[in-house]
């Protein structure tokens, strides 16, 4: 798998920036470019999420792809930001400590690489907050 | 619009095939399909092909051609097209035909769905089906395909109190139904401890949970109804194929535990047959994980959410309940070659229908198939029914 395409959202994927709609107030992380609410009436500007939420659902991934193979076991989960938004990331917790509606925050992390020496690449994950 | 009849099908054995070629198996399917119509390749005026991934599974794109070219049709130019939405791409593949037909556009049109799969690795194979989703915002994160059902699976249970059990008696079912299909992968019944025992792939989901990686394909033909009988004395009406999108990602969704483009598509295709839930008599869904018959059942409308896991223990839906779901084996025991699938599940009511199903039989006389997409970001679901 390319990562060269990873890197266009770097700034996003790093600080947890999305985007809302001045329009509807909806905040949206991942980011859109377009409101699905409002279409063409919408107005997307940039979003700085707080980083803070809680566990909607998780799983603990036992068989991954190749690129995360030797991660295992390791928990993903949904996480809904506290602005509203969810996503879908790894927490970085034992398998047995992750519940669902934990409190979580976003932390700056390797996610990765691309092969044994390829590039490696970062990302937001989350780790649990008391 | 023209009303529509399928006039013949075919289907490979489902499994893995290591003999056998991505163009053999196509090719083997086709011809089962032209037999069972009793009619020549110089009839057809149209092919639609469901496939996922040839690119990644076989190095193999312009899927179309390939299989114009090798089912003997490249000199007839008839028009060939491949259509692709994940594991629905068969299901997509038979509402193309269907559409083409009832258009008037086309009279005689095959739909096929074929996949091989067993050509790369479990690793390979794992990250191509994660292509289901959203690979940047899922894929990239670390998410699997099973990963994402089992979020789906952790939230069911934890919201409606499924038991763990439950959930592996889908399988069991399943595998029962497949023990009595020559068709499928798994013709072996298990144990609800056979599930329970089995690795863990992604908590809750075990090994067993998970419908298999399989080489198949299948063909159906179809016709107007009107012409129906100059080619089979079984002709079967599809009474209705509806289509339905949602987000790509699995976090976006409305609620984690429902499909709803199962609902928009299910409501729609019922609206379109104008028929009601209480008249499918058998119905073919698309369980690539026990999890999601389980979201099946209650989002295509046949019981309330919550409901499913009690009447799947009380064999509401087993070969002899009031509503036999996935008399095939289903994706779990019959097997998942994913763009396949859709078309199997037309080829599957098809014969029930005709009263062909031997050892798997059920009665009734109108059937119904739900193929998804990825988490659910494509959903088609269809009605057939003896005329
Ligand atoms: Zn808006």
């Amino acid at each position: 798998m390319s990562v060269a395409r990873f890197w266009r959202k770097q700034p996003q994927r790093y600080n947890l920036i999305g985007t809302s709609c001045e329009t509807c107030g909806r905040a949206f992380f991942p980011p859109r470019s377009f409101c699905p609410e409002c279409r063409r009436d919408g107005k997307i500007v940039d979003h700085a999420f707080a980083g803070t939420g809680h566990v909607v659902t998780f799983t603990i991934i036992r068989t991954a792809s190749e690129a995360f193979e030797h991660l295992t076991p390791y928990v993903l989960a949904i996480v809904e930001l506290d602005e509203g938004a969810r996503l879908t990331s790894q927490i970085v917790c034992t398998i047995d400590e992750v519940s669902i509606g934990m409190r979580v925050k976003n932390v700056f992390r390797k996610l990765g690489s691309d092969g044994e020496s390829g590039p490696l690449y970062y990302g937001t994950k989350f780790i649990p907050v008391k | 619009m023209r009303k529509v009849a399928v006039i013949g099908v075919g289907c490979t054995p489902f499994g893995e095939k290591w003999e056998t070629s991505f163009r053999n198996l196509f090719v083997d399917a086709g011809a089962r399909a032209l037999e069972d119509a009793a009619i020549s390749g110089e009839q057809i005026d149209e092919l639609f092909v469901g496939n996922m991934s040839a690119g990644r599974f076989v190095d193999q794109e312009h899927i179309g051609a390939l299989i114009a070219d090798y089912a003997g049709l490249a000199t007839k130019h008839v028009p060939s097209t491949r259509v692709e939405a994940a594991c629905s791409s068969g299901g997509l593949a038979f509402r193309q035909a269907v559409t083409a037909v009832a258009s008037g556009n086309a009279d005689i049109v095959v739909a096929a769905g074929v996949e091989k799969m067993t050509d790369v690795g479990t690793g390979a194979t794992v990250d191509t089906l994660a292509g289901a989703a959203d690979r940047e915002w899922e894929g990239f994160p670390g998410a699997t395909f099973p990963g994402l059902y089992a979020m789906i699976a952790r939230d069911y249970m934890h919201r409606f109190g499924l038991t763990r059990e439950q959930l592996a008696m889908v399988a069991v079912k399943n595998h029962r139904n497949g023990a009595r299909n020559p068709n499928a992968q798994f013709q072996k019944e298990i144990s609800i401890d056979t599930v329970m025992q089995s690795s863990l792939v992604a908590d809750p989901l075990r090994l067993f949970d998970c419908s298999p990686i399989t080489d198949g394909a299948a063909a159906v033909i179809v016709a107007p109804l009107e012409r129906a009988r100059e080619f089979t004395d079984t002709p079967i009406q599809v009474l209705s194929s509806a289509q339905a999108s949602d987000t790509i990602a699995l976090h976006d969704r409305r609620d984690i535990s429902t499909l709803d483009a199962t609902v928009a598509a299910a409501n729609r295709a019922f609206q379109l047959a104008r028929l009601e839930r209480k008249d499918i008599d058998m119905v073919e869904v698309h369980d690539c994980f026990t999890i999601a018959e389980i979201c099946a059942i209650e989002d295509l409308g046949f019981c309330s959410k919550g409901e499913a896991g009690r009447l799947t223990e009380e064999g509401y839906t087993a070969l002899d309940g009031t509503l036999p779901v996935n008399p095939s084996g289903g994706l779990k025991a019959c097997g998942h070659p994913v763009g396949a699938t859709g078309i199997k599940q037309v080829y599957e009511i098809v014969m029930q229908l005709r009263g062909e199903a031997s050892g798997r039989q059920v009665d009734g006389e109108i059937g119904m198939t739900h193929n998804v997409g990825g988490t659910g970001a494509t959903v088609v679901c269809s009605i057939l029914g003896v005329v």
